[in-house]
């Protein structure tokens, strides 16, 4: 109160101080001032970056520090490029590795999906306070360990694990499944540590959704799954695309899942890539293998970006 | 109508038993005497203390605390000149480009950030000899990086949720630009930058990939101490661990929002007494 009364007074003497600075800020200075900072910092440290990547994947790799040798020409560019992405189309290691993620990430996130869309519309339907918790019940595990939350799965998949365990000691099975190093628990860890980036958008979208329309539907007469197919659904969707964007791309590049809880036969594209930097130190193909990465997520990514930029009431 | 609320509630049950039960059975087993984690022996917090006797544990989170308040910070004022720019100077030249920026962090897999900003780092250091070497300094400004998209949307889905009715008024009355920005805007957004700080906070305590590319030798953080014994398979003394980080997360979380909540009540109250006194 006393604050709101004060403010005021503090504010009056502007035009006392005429500093060139000072005006150029009043202008548009001060509009500068705060795009031109975080814009300045995304074109050095997220966007320039992604051009060093293509540069070094047209690079040689040589045992040096560090390990490549930008190319001076054109030939070299061609003969560097051929090596390197020659590599990703011919050895299987790679391609496997690509089809394997996006098969993964795929079918990862239509279960997210299935559970995650009647959680997000149970809590856009249920009453005030309820709401309030369930969300936060939703936003709690976004806040703990991601890594922490992985290696829980490792003591409930384990062939001695708590799972086969119970499972052994009602007699439903007489002798432990085989869960952990397969794809089943790699979608387990993708759907359980995604969820949350299912439900968060869906929530959004289904919480702002008029009842209005759902409420003249059923008026006249339509039968309650006709209304959520005709109507619920279909306004849905923007919301169903953001969170499947939010699980499908970076399953795509999941690294830690994979690792910790899938099988090493058959490595999806994030470990390839790192396995690539961290063992062969061929710090080219690596560049490469994130290239071809990007070049398949381009389209999700814009779809993302383009919701979101919908989202905010431009375009 | 009654079938699919049955449904809807049994759907909602399971995915939260799903969400929580891997996650209290592991805490539990924080708390077996037996050295074979899935064997229960009895009630014990012997790891509990073997944890804290143990200093490469205690080296490895101070490390990431530090890295996690510094790259906090820095993440939560770029990320709100962002979240302003983007909620309130309007259409500007490379606004598109601006807003692409910000949302893909949000998305990037993990493995495309690390090695890109790696690769930066080492190209940099070569040109213009900075960073040198890599460590706990490049670790803190890949975080910044990745977090303040986070902070950015978070501040302004809060701008765009309010109306700029206060804040023109009060360019109406003559007050200049940043008086305005410094006086009404940031307090109505010190919640959310408050959500933003603890959010870019917990996302630098938890990364792991990013931190393997950018890090150099010698400075190991916690979640690389923990992923390095844990691809060893499961072991009492970082379920004890996880326990600790999970309930510090939780009682962090829930104590902030609690805070936050109360806040805003006493906002609204001080603007309707405000309104109310002006009749």
């Amino acid at each position: 109160m006393s604050q709101v009364a004060s403010r005021p007074a503090s504010s009056s003497p502007v035009a006392a101080s005429t500093g060139r600075f000072q005006r150029w800020l009043n202008r548009d200075g001060w509009k500068r001032l705060v795009a031109g900072i975080p814009y300045f910092w995304l074109l050095v440290f997220f966007l320039a970056p992604f051009f060093i990547v293509s540069v070094i994947s047209v690079s040689k790799f040589t045992y040096s520090i560090p390990p490549f040798t930008i190319p001076s020409n054109w030939a070299e560019l061609k003969a560097n490029f051929n090596i390197n992405f020659g590599y990703i189309i011919n050895d299987s290691l790679y391609y496997t590795g690509y089809l394997n993620s996006i098969k993964i990430a795929a079918i990862s996130t239509v279960f997210c999906l299935l559970l995650g869309y009647p959680m997000a519309y149970g809590i856009a339907r249920s009453s005030g306070s309820t709401r309030n918790i369930l969300l936060l019940l939703v936003i709690l595990p976004f806040w703990t360990s991601f890594l922490l939350r992985i290696y829980a799965w490792i003591g409930l998949l384990g062939n001695n694990g708590t799972i086969n365990n119970v499972l052994l000691y009602l007699g439903i099975i007489d002798q432990p499944m085989q869960m952990m190093n397969t794809d089943f628990a790699v979608y387990i860890g993708i759907v359980y540590s995604y969820l949350p980036f299912m439900i968060l958008p869906l929530y959004a979208n289904l919480e702002r959704l008029d009842t209005s329309l759902t409420e003249a539907a059923m008026d006249l007469g339509s039968s309650p799954s006709r209304t959520f197919f005709d109507v619920t659904l279909p306004l849905s969707i923007p919301g169903i695309i953001a969170g499947s964007m939010l699980v499908f791309i970076p399953a795509t590049g999941e690294y830690v899942i994979p690792v910790l809880l899938g099988a090493g036969d058959s490595p999806m594209i994030g470990r390839v890539l790192y396995d690539e930097f961290s063992l062969n130190t061929d710090w080219p193909v690596a560049s490469a293998v994130a290239v071809v990465l990007l070049m398949l997520l381009v389209v999700p990514i814009m779809m993302f970006n383009h919701y979101q930029a919908k989202a905010e009431g431009f375009e | 109508m009654q079938k699919r609320s049955v449904f809807l509630l049994s759907v909602l049950s399971f995915g939260f038993a799903f969400l929580y039960v891997p996650i209290l059975i592991m805490m539990f087993y924080s708390f077996n005497s037996s050295r074979l984690v899935t064997v229960w022996g009895g009630f014990s917090t012997e790891w509990y203390g073997k944890l804290l006797e143990n200093d490469q544990v205690i080296d490895a989170a101070l490390l990431s605390l530090r890295i996690a308040v510094v790259s906090a910070t820095f993440a939560t004022i770029l990320g709100t000149l962002a979240g302003l720019t983007l909620a309130r100077l309007g259409r500007f030249k490379g606004r598109t480009l601006f807003s692409g920026m910000i949302s893909a962090p949000l998305i990037m897999p993990d493995v495309i950030t690390g090695l890109s900003l790696l690769l930066l780092f080492v190209s940099l250091e070569s040109l213009i000899g900075w960073p040198t070497g890599r460590g706990a300094n490049t670790v803190t400004l890949a975080h910044i990086t990745f977090s303040m998209a986070y902070v950015a949307v978070i501040i302004q889905s809060r701008l765009t949720s309010m109306d700029n009715a206060v804040e023109e008024a009060a360019m109406d009355l003559g007050s200049t630009p940043l008086r305005v920005l410094w006086d009404i805007t940031l307090p109505i957004i010190a919640p959310a930058m408050i959500s933003g700080w603890l959010l870019a906070f917990t996302l630098s305590l938890d990364d792991l990939v990013i931190a393997s590319f950018t890090n150099g030798p010698g400075s190991t953080t916690l979640p690389m101490l923990i992923f390095s014994k844990v691809k060893l398979g499961v072991t009492p003394d970082i379920n004890a661990l996880a326990t600790l980080i999970v309930c510090v997360v939780t009682i962090g979380v829930i104590i902030a929002g609690y805070l936050m909540f109360r806040a805003e009540k006493q906002r609204d109250r001080d603007v309707q007494a405000a309104f109310a006194s002006n009749d």
